[in-house]
């Protein structure tokens, strides 16, 4: 069919992963591969999406990339899967390399898996999932993104997805109970306390380059008398980038592991950081992987738990955060899981003023960076940026309404609306919940 | 009145009478295309429609059954309704809003769609005759704005194809075919109703473009009648009873 002109040349950009993995692509291979994934992996739901689609375009404006490349359709939600998986369909898998290629890009860097359009298709059709089917295609094929492979290779190798040695990973911890101890004490991180109430997990990226929220979570607990624990072996890191590059098995072998951990220790609970995408893999993607409806042991997210210490007044506010502020819901854990109205009852609690984005709750824009496309790293940067100033437009809106302050309660959320923040030059701060949190608390004096 | 008149012309097959000794030769023949497209090619319609449904549903629920069970185990009666009823009243959903002209059409269409053919007196006429079942009926009046409902609705969808870059975008030779599938019917019954010309060639056109599309029903994406509850039902459990959002 007649493709829209305008816009088609971009700059193009050049991933090594992918072009590595498109020359070593046979006809063959493709074929074969796509058909095992149609036609043995994949089932009804697949076919149900295919066959109802009625071309209707009515998900279209639910996807920020749509709405931020001024509604060309190429970047509509069906779009994606037209210019993937229908001539994957349609062609029986018989599709050249150049076409897996450009299917990669599609799959792994202009949709963020974020489901925002499930909400606007008629027939509820899943569209993230039928990237995921893509991603997975791809990812049998050997063609992913350089760096988002590189996390999955570092999860395969070391369970955790920055190539944390198990040595740094207790120093760091040990490192960040000496800082602590510096404000408090007597406070502690208890390592492999097996009984405890709580596993305290986070994602790779903490120990590596942002220590200091271990250090705040820690403050956290001690303060509400948490009685909890952190895992000195692999099994710490909740994060997932294989659920991202379609490399399901080690996906499995994370959660399990992660899964394990918590049952070694014999706590109630793994409460989790403010992370995204890991509550994704642990509530929603990785446990069904492994054969649970719901996790197996209860997940608590970051924005859930402070939600508890202050409804039952296990933590106290000294001093209310003054600048008004405006909160980024999450898609995975608002749209994925519902986490929106308690995220209120926690920014109010520490706010002074909120100051609401539209839209918002579950049915806010995706911060581009989630679905594992930030982790598709600096080669496709500007074209996640530039995927979503529908989002500068919102913050901006948020902004003249007086909001100073951008609470983004994810990783994946803070470094990508960090990107836009610079940008679009929208002059906002961003924090975690936890920064405001741990500032407006009592503490022990 | 007008549907005791038109029913005594079926019955009397008066209907049928071919006009003039010249034309008799013409109309024997019309005669029996009539019969068959009425008699035995509606039978094969209407087995192929209703084995062709439940033969997609029977296949679609084996193939969850074998690779896909653990849907079963999300799924929620409360959550599927909830979502399927948001979706099925007009501007109950943030995208029935967003867009406002095409959901009064579209659901003018689908209702009109279903429920002109089932309560025609024409078509219960035929089902009278052949099966002596009746039910109650729509004033033909009526029946005819409806008819142009479904017309107009579907030169609305046509147009909407051609200038709407998205929904061009993913546009193929099938979404026309589909849609002349299904505006066929609702145009030639219209024409045979006003029997402007060739009257009988319109009523036969319309009774095989009208078995045509019950066949395709099964068989092409408007197979959405049959899915699109599933679909539904699927993500509205999820969405209520795993993500605890809103799915509308
Ligand atoms: C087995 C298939 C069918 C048979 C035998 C049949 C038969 C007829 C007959 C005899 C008429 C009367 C024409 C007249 O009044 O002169 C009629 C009218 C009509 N039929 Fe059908 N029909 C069939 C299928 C359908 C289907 C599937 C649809 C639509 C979905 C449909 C829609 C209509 C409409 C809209 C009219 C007339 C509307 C008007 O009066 O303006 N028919 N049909
Ligand atoms: C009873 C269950 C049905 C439901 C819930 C349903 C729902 C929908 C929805 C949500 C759309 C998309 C909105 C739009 O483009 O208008 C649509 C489009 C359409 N449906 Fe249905 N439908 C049903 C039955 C049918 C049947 C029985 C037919 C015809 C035999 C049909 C023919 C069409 C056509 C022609 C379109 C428009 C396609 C286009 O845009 O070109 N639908 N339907
Ligand atoms: S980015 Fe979100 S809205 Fe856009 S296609 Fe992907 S899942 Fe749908
Ligand atoms: S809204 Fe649903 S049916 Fe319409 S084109 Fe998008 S996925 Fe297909």
């Amino acid at each position: 069919m007649a493709e829209p002109a305008k816009k088609v040349e971009e700059k193009k950009i050049i991933d090594e992963g992918l072009e590595m993995g498109t020359e070593k692509l046979t006809q063959d291979r493709i074929e074969n591969v796509i058909n095992r994934v149609l036609k043995g992996e994949s089932g009804a739901r697949l076919k149900a999406y295919v066959d109802t689609c009625i071309h209707c375009g009515l998900c279209s404006e639910a996807c920020h990339y749509y709405l931020s490349q001024d509604n060309d359709p190429r970047w509509s939600p069906v779009g994606k899967v037209k210019q993937t998986l229908w001539e994957m369909i349609k062609k029986k898998g018989k599709v050249s390399p150049d076409f897996i290629k450009r299917a990669a890009e599609i799959a792994s860097t202009e949709c963020n898996l974020c489901k925002r359009c499930a909400m606007y298709c008629p027939f509820g059709i899943d569209i993230a999932y039928m990237m995921l089917v893509v991603r997975r295609i791809n990812h049998l094929l050997g063609v992913t993104p350089l760096y988002i492979q590189d996390t999955a290779h570092s999860h395969a190798a070391t369970f955790n997805q920055m190539w944390v040695k198990d040595d740094e990973w207790i120093d760091t911890l040990q490192w960040q109970e000496e800082e602590a101890q510096g404000e408090i004490p007597t406070l502690r991180i208890p390592l492999e306390k097996e009984g405890a109430d709580i596993m305290y997990s986070v994602i790779g990226p903490e120990p590596k380059f942002q220590a200091q929220l271990i250090y705040q979570a820690a403050v956290i607990m001690d303060v509400a008398g948490v009685n909890w624990t952190m895992p000195a072996t692999p099994g710490w890191d909740n994060s997932d980038m294989a659920m991202f590059t379609g490399d399901n098995e080690i996906m499995g072998r994370l959660k399990r592991a992660h899964f394990e951990t918590a049952a070694r220790l014999r706590v109630k609970k793994i409460v989790m950081g403010e992370c995204g995408h890991a509550f994704r893999s642990v509530y929603d993607v990785g446990n069904r992987w492994l054969g649970w409806r719901m996790p197996p042991i209860p997940v608590v997210h970051a924005i859930e738990f402070y939600y508890n210490l202050l409804k039952e007044g296990r933590i106290k506010i000294a001093k209310k955060f003054e600048e008004a502020v405006t909160l980024n819901d999450p898609c995975n854990v608002s749209r994925g899981g519902g986490l929106h109205d308690k995220a209120r009852y926690v920014v109010n609690a520490i706010c002074e003023s909120l100051v609401e984005m539209h839209p918002n709750r579950e049915y806010n824009y995706c911060c581009c960076a989630g679905g594992g496309v930030i982790n598709c790293g600096p080669p496709y940067k500007m074209k996640r940026v530039e995927g979503n100033r529908i989002k500068a437009e919102q913050l901006f809106a948020a902004k003249a309404r007086g909001a100073k302050v951008l609470i983004a309660p994810c990783h994946n959320c803070h470094s990508g609306l960090e990107d836009i923040n610079h940008h679009y030059g929208l002059g906002m701060e961003i924090k975690f919940i936890g920064d405001i949190l741990y500032e407006a608390m009592e503490k022990p004096a | 009145m007008i549907h005791f008149k038109r029913l005594n012309d079926l019955l009397s097959r008066k209907y049928w009478a071919p006009v003039s000794a010249v034309k008799e030769h013409k109309g024997e023949a019309m005669n029996t295309l009539y019969n068959f497209v009425s008699g035995p090619l509606a039978w094969v319609a209407f087995i192929i429609f209703f084995v062709g449904c439940l033969y997609r549903l029977i296949r679609i629920l084996v193939l969850v059954h074998k690779k896909e069970k653990y849907i079963y185990t999300y799924m929620s009666w409360k959550y599927s309704f909830r979502s399927i009823l948001h979706w099925v009243i007009p501007f109950a959903t943030v995208n029935w809003r967003k867009h406002p002209v095409l959901t009064i059409v579209t659901f003018a269409f689908h209702i009109c769609l279903i429920i002109t053919p089932i309560f025609l007196l024409s078509h219960i006429i035929l089902w009278d005759e052949s099966w002596s079942v009746s039910w109650w009926s729509l004033p033909d009046s009526l029946v005819q704005a409806m008819t142009l409902i479904v017309i107009g609705s579907c030169i609305f969808f046509l147009i909407r194809r051609l200038i709407s870059p998205e929904v061009q975008y993913v546009t193929f030779a099938s979404d026309y075919i589909i849609l002349a599938i299904v505006a066929a019917p609702f145009v030639t019954g219209f024409m045979s109703y006003y029997q402007w010309f060739g009257y009988q060639v319109f009523t036969i056109l319309h009774i095989l473009s009208g078995e045509i599309m019950l066949i395709a029903i099964p068989f092409t994406r408007l197979s959405h009648m049959l899915f699109s509850p599933l679909t539904r039902a699927y993500m509205g459990s999820e969405f209520g009873g795993v993500r605890h959002a809103r799915d509308w």
